[in-house]
């Protein structure tokens, strides 16, 4: 890779109370690819995911110090601007949660705080982000509902259109199928494919199989540490670390 | 095998009865205010102010204290929504990190809501003294906006607590600020918003105490926030402290009254909470 990419983290550790939950983590996201981040419960997946954008400045007591760098952009220096930082990546968590707002506004919320306000532009954007996310045809005539009367399947559609909406180069995933039953599952994993041509994606998975049918990389976090980072088949198939080899066996979970 | 039959019968003998004693106290508070003032119960009662001699038992009707309790109680809800909703706000979504002080502040209120109103009702007094103002409908509504604060507070401070945290982290990582993100909060809990009105509001109307030296009493509706103001509370214990029997069965119909406004509001705030719930994940 030679031009920087979007996500660079140098040297991160991050306290919370008195438990170091990640240890020293320095990598490159690869763009244009799906990572999976993968690991045994408690570990610090979601941690390390959250810190990509910020999310974990809300966690109590939590102290972090190390480099994120966004675009080349530290995104925990003093005069960082978050919400500019967030705006850059979409992220999908474990169960959906819709804004209390109807179909439409969940999708247009993120571009009107932005401010796209005039109605066409709109309504292109919230049509276009539905199609992209196979959402379009099945709740084109009932847009202005509630988003809670979809089904939870069609709800974590929703959350996604509702992230690419405000236009990130990233997208976050935070177990994001384990709510869903296996119909759905499928349905956001080939998202998950076919939107790598666009975004650079970054997923939390306890599932072994889901990161090797979607991604082309895998970080294998153990303790706060990352044990192993390469591609997909290498990593699972043919590690080279031990830990990695007893964890993808099921020696430790 | 038959004690722990016994035992079971027991227990749920106990709940029965309790369930009936709570049960049947309110029928018989309800019933006893509706047997006693349905007599004196008449049109004139909420549609006239009291005439002269209307405490001797001549004609007249307590619209004054309805009005007043309407405006003392709707305007300290209004007020203390205006103070409650950015404290609430303030401690759950500015403070995370700083959970000592989200607490401290969270403790303070807690405190707060257990002081008996006559404090806030003698407190409200000082400033009234040192302002040098007279009892008046403003005095009320600052002594029971002192009083509904803390109900708010923790009411509303409850509710936001019930909503996920992922919901925040759905709206934050949107890009958004958090007062945006707060306005989301809002409309999730609109529900919640309306049950803490209804707290605030039903404890405001029904409260003697803190309007007993601060609203005043006059037989007039009050037409500026410097006059004195009625309430039903005070209508209710001045009338019921009448010899006149004719009087103290008014004072049961204001009583009435005063029950069936807290009924309609309740009743009133559910059909809200209902409606706003739709959103609600």
């Amino acid at each position: 890779m030679t031009k920087t990419p979007h996500i660079s983290v140098q040297h991160l550790n991050v306290h919370i109370g008195n438990q170091r939950i990640l240890k020293d983590i320095s990598i490159n996201i690869p763009d244009k690819k799906v990572t999976s981040i993968i690991g045994p419960s408690g570990c610090g997946k979601t941690t390390l995911l959250k810190s990509f954008n910020r999310l974990l400045d809300n966690t109590a007591d939590v102290k972090i110090d190390g480099k994120v760098l966004v675009d080349g952009e530290d995104i925990y220096a003093p005069d960082a601007e978050v919400t500019h930082i967030r705006k850059k990546m979409g992220l999908l968590s474990q169960r959906p949660f819709p804004l209390p707002m109807s179909i439409y506004d969940n999708v247009a919320y993120g571009p009107r705080i932005h401010g796209i306000r005039k109605k066409q532009e709109l309504d292109e954007l919230v049509e276009q982000q539905l199609k992209a996310t196979g959402l379009w045809n099945e709740v084109k005539d009932r847009l202005n509902s509630s988003a809670t009367r979809l089904s939870i399947g069609q709800q974590q559609r929703l959350c996604l259109a509702r992230g690419l909406a405000v236009g990130p180069e990233i997208i976050l995933g935070d177990e994001s199928t384990s709510a869903l039953d296996p119909v759905s599952t499928a349905i956001i994993e080939d998202l998950f494919i076919s939107l790598k041509e666009k975004y650079s994606i970054v997923l939390v998975t306890h599932i072994l199989r889901q990161a090797r049918r979607v991604s082309d990389y895998i970080i294998f976090v153990y303790m706060g540490k990352i044990i192993e980072f390469g591609p997909t088949e290498e990593v699972l198939l043919n590690p080279r670390e031990e830990l990695t080899r007893e964890y993808v066996k099921g020696f430790i979970s | 095998m038959k004690r722990r039959k016994l035992e079971e019968l027991f227990f749920r003998i106990l709940m029965i009865l309790a369930t009936i004693i709570v049960g049947g106290s309110f029928f018989l508070i309800v019933g006893t205010v509706f047997i006693k003032g349905i007599h004196y119960m008449n049109l004139d009662m909420i549609t006239k102010t009291p005439g002269g001699g209307f405490y001797i038992g001549k004609e007249g009707g307590v619209l004054n204290a309805i009005i007043g309790s309407f405006y003392v109680a709707g305007g300290a809800t209004v007020l203390g929504l205006l103070i409650s909703i950015p404290v609430a706000i303030y401690i759950n979504m500015y403070m995370d990190g700083k959970r000592f002080w989200s607490n401290t502040v969270r403790m303070a209120f807690d405190v707060l809501f257990g002081i008996p109103s006559i404090v806030y009702g003698a407190f409200g007094f000082l400033i009234m003294v040192y302002f040098g103002l007279r009892a008046s409908l403003l005095g009320g509504i600052i002594a029971v906006t002192l009083l509904v604060i803390p109900i708010l507070v923790r009411t509303l401070d409850e509710v936001i607590r019930t909503v996920p945290l992922e919901l925040r982290d759905a709206a934050l990582s949107l890009g958004s600020t958090r007062w945006e993100m707060s306005k989301v909060i809002l409309r999730q809990i609109r529900p919640g918003i309306f049950t803490a009105i209804l707290l605030s509001f039903g404890r405001a109307i029904g409260d003697v105490a803190s309007v007993l030296f601060t609203a005043g009493f006059s037989d007039n509706i009050p037409t500026s926030l410097h006059e004195p103001a009625a309430t039903l509370p005070l209508a209710i214990f001045f009338q019921l402290g009448s010899p006149v029997e004719e009087v103290q069965g008014r004072g049961y119909a204001s009583a009435l009254i005063l029950t069936v406004i807290v009924l309609i509001i309740t009743l009133l705030s559910d059909f809200l909470i209902k409606k706003f719930s739709k959103h609600k994940i």
